[in-house]
């Protein structure tokens, strides 16, 4: 018997990003989720390839260029639509979903409702800054209602977005809160959630110092949870609603079964269904 | 530029390896971060400070081999599950990400890299105070004083850029619009 062994290579943070440099301001809290990324995917030694980082539209969303994963930059909102597609047809790939509370929270709204409905093994990681930023600043879903700036004078006045809860009320299995300012703290909560079963939801709060430069001011207001992760949705769900919203760490970890995508079998082949579909 | 860290008591190694590969991970997580400062200032055009921020992470880069060859290490050393006590979210050598602005210049990348520095030999100088093993001891004092080199280093390299006029955020072309 050959006792041998071949050594395998292990694979760092550096082995998980591209060549391509972002084009964030400099500042940006998305540097250091993209860097908690891929730390999170060498801490689970998982191979690029069989990996797939799907996004929508905005800043965050431009990571899976950023990856040596594969990548899919999809259209506005709808990267969990096209994510469920993908873990569906091929179970075997890990499949995070990135993007930011304007994507993920209203253009993607309705996905993101059916995404955490379903429950299927998808990693879903928010970068949220409370605004749009891309477009140049307006208020976006998260965005305080007394957020005064030119493009809404006076603030908008509307109540802001509880992703955490809507998440739990939706049927997520796994529901976190991270800080980009935490990277090492933030890439442990990405390792989890990708390790839980079932569709596990990382809401990041991720400054932008462009157009919110007072959000600097989280790393001086964010704190650990004070309570470890329950399994019970309701008592999540009330802690969630009575904190601060600067709490960090899991909050939730379910134990629902996830959407089964393994062992179906195809109703037909792929050329039998592009034939329905000629013109 | 919020430079302020948070303050937490950080445990002592209990060995010299145990040091040695926290400090080993100081000095990484360093590298990365000027790393990242360095690209993202050459995607803004902002070549003097990305230049600078480049040969901040060669010096740290080279702090990191220096450690690896004292300990003889062949390859890096794995890191303990759950990392470390940095007493704050990162270690005291790396520069917070939002720190940085794309129209800043050399002497405010500076005033970072000593604040960097400082806060380092501080780190060092509390391990030296709470170590009861002697080896750790010893080599916390001389990383502190390693550090406290550097901090005067930095101090010389800022003596000769001239600081930023008052004005050096004005941009006549914003990302962002004017209130």
């Amino acid at each position: 018997m050959n006792d041998v062994v071949t050594p395998v290579a292990v694979r760092t943070a550096a082995d998980y990003k591209s060549a391509y440099k972002p084009i964030w301001c400099p500042g940006c809290g998305d540097f250091t989720v993209l860097s908690a990324i891929t730390k999170a995917l060498a801490a689970l030694q998982l191979p690029p390839h069989e990996v797939a980082v799907v996004s929508g539209i905005g800043c965050s969303s431009r990571i899976p260029a950023y990856t040596t994963c594969y990548g899919f930059h999809g259209v506005h909102g709808r990267a969990l639509a096209a994510a469920t597609g993908l873990k569906v047809a091929r179970p075997d790939l890990t499949v995070l979903v990135t993007g930011g509370d304007g994507d993920g929270y209203s253009i993607g709204g309705n996905h993101f409702m059916h995404a955490c409905r379903r429950n299927v093994d998808l990693t879903y990681i928010v970068m949220d800054n409370h605004v749009y930023g891309m477009t140049k600043g307006q208020a976006s879903p998260t965005t305080e209602p007394d957020w005064d700036n030119k493009l809404s004078p006076g603030g908008t006045g509307v109540r802001a977005f509880n992703p955490l809860v809507v998440a739990l009320a939706a049927g997520a299995n796994f529901v976190a809160r991270g800080f980009s300012g935490d990277p090492n703290g933030t890439a442990d909560l990405i390792a989890q959630g990708i390790r839980h079963p079932g569709f596990s939801f990382i809401e990041i709060l991720s400054p932008c110092v462009t157009f919110r430069p007072e959000q600097r001011d989280w790393k001086q207001q964010v704190h650990p949870a004070t309570v470890g992760p329950t399994d019970d949705a309701a008592r999540a769900a009330r802690r969630i609603m009575t904190d601060d919203g600067m709490n960090i760490g899991v909050l939730y970890a379910g134990e629902r079964t996830p959407y089964p995508v393994s062992g179906r079998q195809a109703t037909c082949d792929v050329a039998t269904l592009e034939a329905e579909f000629e013109l | 530029m919020n430079t302020t860290p948070k303050k937490a008591a950080v445990p002592a190694p209990r060995t010299l390896e145990e040091f040695m590969v926290q400090a080993y991970a100081m000095e990484c997580e360093a590298v990365d971060r000027y790393t990242e400062f360095a690209d993202a200032m050459e995607m803004h055009n902002n070549r003097e400070v990305a230049a600078m921020f480049r040969t901040m992470a060669g010096y740290e880069g080279k702090h990191a081999e220096q450690i690896m060859a004292e300990m003889g290490w062949k390859a890096p050393p794995p890191l303990p599950p759950g990392g470390f006590h940095w007493g704050d979210f990162e270690a005291p050598e790396t520069v917070p990400i939002e720190s940085v602005h794309y129209l800043m210049q050399p002497w405010h990348a500076l005033q970072l890299a000593l604040a960097a520095e400082q806060r380092a030999e501080a780190f060092f100088k509390a391990l030296a105070e709470a170590a009861t093993d002697e080896s750790v001891q010893r080599a916390a004092r001389e990383l502190q004083a390693e550090e406290a080199e550097h901090v005067e280093l930095v101090k010389q390299w800022m003596a000769k850029v001239p600081a930023p006029e008052g004005n050096w955020e004005d941009d006549p072309d914003p990302p962002r619009y004017n209130e």
